[in-house]
């Protein structure tokens, strides 16, 4: 075991941890662990672009932007929050372009903007060009520049480590504490994957940054490494986690393989067709079609699926239609989601429509915190040092639908943000002192030496396609109490079953065997908040969609959702439990307690969500 | 992966299953850690496997690593992420041409014949697939692969026109996996060449109009172990998953090197 100390230690190297890292590493003595090559992060997947209100090719500004991002998340959304993003957002394209990245330009030489899902005009007129972007791979192109300017402030990474426990001076999860009373961070514990050997970083200030946890899910376009490390690290040491009910589906996955054609395609003119050859999204949303934000656009075409008006042999998918765009346009726009149609579907986009159908995507929910990226333990207290940004965490700026484009701006805002932050705190603090006789690594050995010498048990592979195949069918677009129910028995069951998980690797060096294991247990835990909060939340809003409730109840339900993990014998006081947030479900020796948190409105009342 | 390809395959009417096999060469190299545990290191071994699966048209190699992994030997150990060709993670040598296992279609492969996978050439073996990365990465970082420049930053953006922008365009597609250098005959002999991937990255900011560190980075790459040593075998063009013209822009580099002016 070796023990390493510094003053910010973040964790994750997407866009987020990278740009926490320009700033924090600047001011304090910083280190990055990753479990990934930092230019492998799943930030280089995303395509269409970056908005903000440059007002470059048509009038716009960042009230409208905000105000947008507040009705696209069905007003579940903080919007304090979304006031910052939106208006951050300008200087956050401006930073990006100076650190080199070679955005599309308009024939003026400046920073070119198109059209996206949900983006308008004096809200709601019409399609309003705002993002920025670089081609079809603008995801690739704010990674590789944020990763070329830690290069040059010679940013220390520990590429291949992976974060498995969060170290903090009180563990939650053993049980209450007193609102007000000080937690404070402590370090994290990884594990080096070419050795095996175990790593505790002291620091004084965290920051998570370890994306999202699309792999629960069948279908999804996030990469086999998103099995939501972060979220569970923070939610097993007892720290809440929000608005876990919210996950969204975009629209144009390719059929069958979830691979994500970018919404670019519909800003540049694409068409949802079904199999009469019908552009369906007219019926939907009349003003704005294609462009309505994800979760309805996503609702639609599997509303289409069901009721007949499918395409192919088995009907289950609807079409993306750009034959009638102009090749040339295509190649210059949208050059690598049309190569991933070629490629994977044998399809040729120029003269055929490619099959597609939504995609697990984006998790709205995550780990709560202000917007300085300071991380809640409960609805009002912080945990001292502790910060999160991007998709891991819920600031909430995305309420309960994210807008395209509006996450790699979050990353870029909130991962600054926590970067100044964190680095500002750790110049003040002191480390915490650790008990003599402190072994803090000593859970996470044991839990992996438990899995490691087990020589007979249950399959990670088995028990991960089960998780998989479950929350496809009972937890995705589509939910009633009955799939969830179903889905909640059948990942407690898995739960059950993963105590007694087995590997076939015992090696020490590169177990990528043991690591799936690892990793298997973070989406279990995810998978069983998620369905929890789809029970609780007895309304439909944004990505979550319960046709026995099909209505936003604001009312009973315009409060973000806060889940706690507490021993079983707990009495469940935390986190404001009344009202219909009122759950407190015995698991598998724990509880899951639920409670809620408000919902920062400024000025925008809620209104019913038409396009 | 393989029952969500299922779904494809039947929703298509595509191509039916059928057996392949996948030849898999195994490595515990013989400096392998044992993770300070005091156990001892594993005996170094290096040997092929063979693999006959079921696999359907639409699946890739990575699906059939995933598939002999999930279901035969947990101890099959390879490095992926994205699975769909933007992360890099996962360039492999396979029927002796580097690619990315997820960009790679079975039936695109001959699958009569045994499917020949090993890992990338050139750079150290840790485990199976897997090599150790770092002395590409030292390439890349040592060609300073960031944007250079001098004065005051403007206000707002810089000013750069659509043929200025579409000058570097398609070097700035590189993913990083490795495919071009590990492809090299000249990488293969003098590890120290910087490889055709460090002199893409060059490229892609040599051309950029608003970069002004042209000078300091050929300098680097007129090293003895720089781009003077490219024999032009095409072989890293052809390597590329993304189609960036590696060898074009290595020649455009030379070029810009033989007419420097200073």
């Amino acid at each position: 075991m070796q023990t390493h100390q510094y003053d910010v230690v973040i964790v994750g190297a997407g866009g987020a941890g990278m740009r926490a890292a320009l700033e924090s590493s600047v001011r304090t003595r910083t280190a990055v662990i990753s479990k990934l090559y930092p230019t492998r992060s799943h930030t280089g997947a995303a395509q269409g672009g970056m908005c903000a209100a440059l007002a470059n090719v048509e009038e716009d500004n960042s009230e409208w932007h905000t105000f947008d991002t507040v009705k696209g998340g069905d007003y579940l959304v903080d919007q304090d929050a979304a006031e910052i993003m939106a208006e951050e957002a300008i200087d956050a394209v401006l930073d990006l372009e100076k650190m080199g990245l070679p955005f599309n330009r308009t024939p003026e030489g400046r920073i070119d903007q198109r059209r996206f899902g949900g983006h308008t005009r004096n809200h709601g007129e019409a399609a309003v060009r705002r993002s920025c972007y670089a081609a079809d791979r603008t995801g690739h192109m704010i990674l590789q520049t944020l990763y070329q300017q830690c290069v040059k402030n010679d940013v220390a990474f520990f590429n291949e480590f992976y974060a498995l426990d969060l170290l903090v001076d009180h563990d939650l999860s053993a049980g209450h504490i007193d609102a007000g009373q000080e937690v404070r961070v402590v370090g994290v514990v990884a594990y080096e994957l070419a050795t095996g050997e175990i790593h505790v970083f002291r620091a004084k200030s965290v920051v998570f940054a370890t994306g999202g946890a699309g792999r629960m899910y069948k279908t999804t376009s996030n990469a086999h490494t998103l099995t939501g490390d972060g979220i569970a690290l923070a939610y097993r040491r007892g720290l809440p986690i929000e608005d876990m009910e919210f996950f969204q589906f975009h629209p144009t996955g390719l059929a069958g393989l979830g691979i994500l054609l970018s919404e670019a395609a519909r800003g540049e003119g694409g068409i949802l067709r079904n199999c009469e050859g019908e552009r369906f999204m007219e019926r939907y949303a009349p003003t704005i079609k294609d462009l309505a934000p994800r979760d309805i656009v996503a609702r639609s075409m599997a509303n289409e699926v069901r009721e007949g008006r499918g395409c192919g042999p088995h009907k289950d998918y609807v079409l993306l239609d750009l034959t009638h765009l102009e090749p040339a346009h295509i190649d210059a726009k949208l050059p690598d989601i049309t190569e991933f149609a070629r490629t994977y579907l044998g399809v040729e986009p120029y003269t055929e429509p490619v099959p597609v159908y939504p995609t697990a995507h984006y998790l709205m929910g995550g780990i709560p915190t202000n917007v300085e990226g300071e991380v809640l333990r409960n609805a009002d207290d912080v945990v001292k040092g502790l910060y999160a940004a991007g998709e891991c965490a819920c600031v909430s700026v995305h309420g309960s639908n994210r807008l395209g484009t509006n996450s790699l701006l979050d990353i870029n805002v909130f991962g600054r943000r926590a970067g100044i932050a964190a680095a500002e705190y750790a110049l003040n603090a002191d480390f915490v002192r650790l008990p003599e006789d402190a072994d803090p690594a000593g859970a996470v050995v044991a839990e992996l030496e438990a899995i490691r010498n087990r020589t007979d048990g249950e399959k990670p592979s088995e028990l991960r396609r089960a998780l998989a195949e479950t929350m496809d069918a009972n937890a995705q677009v589509f939910r009633t109490e009955d799939s969830l129910e179903q889905a909640l028995a059948d990942v407690r069951a898995l739960v059950r079953r993963y105590r007694n998980v087995c590997v076939q690797d015992k090696s020490r060096a590169f177990n990528t065997d043991l690591l799936e294991a690892v990793e298997l247990g973070f989406m279990l835990d995810l998978a069983e908040v998620v369905v929890l909060g789809s029970l609780l939340r007895k309304e439909s809003r944004g990505g979550h969609f319960r046709e026995d409730y099909p209505k936003r109840d604001d009312a009973a339900f315009m409060r973000h959702t806060l889940a706690y993990r507490r021993p079983a014998d707990d009495d469940g006081t935390d986190g404001d439990a009344t009202g219909p947030f009122a759950l407190n479900s015995l698991s598998d020796g724990y509880r899951v307690v639920f409670g809620s948190k408000s919902v920062t409105q400024t000025r925008y009342q809620p209104m019913e969500r038409k396009y | 992966m393989t029952a969500t390809t299922e779904t494809k395959a039947q929703a298509a009417g595509a191509v039916p299953s059928f057996d392949v096999t996948v030849k898999i060469l195994r490595s515990i190299p013989s400096d392998a850690p044992s993770g300070g545990y005091g156990e001892p290191a594993p005996a170094p071994t290096s040997r092929w496997d063979s693999f006959t699966i079921s696999v359907h048209g639409t699946d890739r190699v990575l699906d059939a690593l995933h598939k002999v992994k999930w279901e035969h030997d947990g101890s099959l150990t390879f490095r992926r992420s994205c699975a769909h060709g933007v992360c890099g993670s996962d360039a492999m040598r396979i029927n002796g041409r580097n690619r990315l296992a997820c960009k790679t279609l079975l039936k695109d492969l001959d699958p009569r014949k045994p499917i020949k996978i090993e890992p990338l050439k050139g750079l150290p073996v840790i485990k199976d697939l897997v090599v150790n990365m770092e002395p590409f990465f030292d390439s890349y970082r040592e060609i300073q692969p960031f944007l250079i420049t001098t004065g005051v930053e403007p206000t707002k953006e810089r000013l750069q026109s659509v043929t200025e922008r579409a000058r570097f365009d398609d070097t700035t597609k590189c993913i990083l996996c490795a495919c071009c250098t590990t492809s090299c005959p000249v990488f293969w002999t003098d590890g120290q060449y910087f490889g055709p991937q460090a002199i893409v990255a060059a490229h892609r900011w040599i051309f950029d109009s608003r970069d002004e560190g042209a000078a300091q980075r050929l300098e680097i790459l007129n090293d003895r172990e720089g781009v003077w040593r490219c024999r032009t075998t095409f072989n890293c063009t052809d390597a590329c998953p993304r189609g960036i013209e590696v060898t074009k822009a290595i020649s455009e580099v030379k070029r810009a090197l033989l007419t420097r002016t200073h």
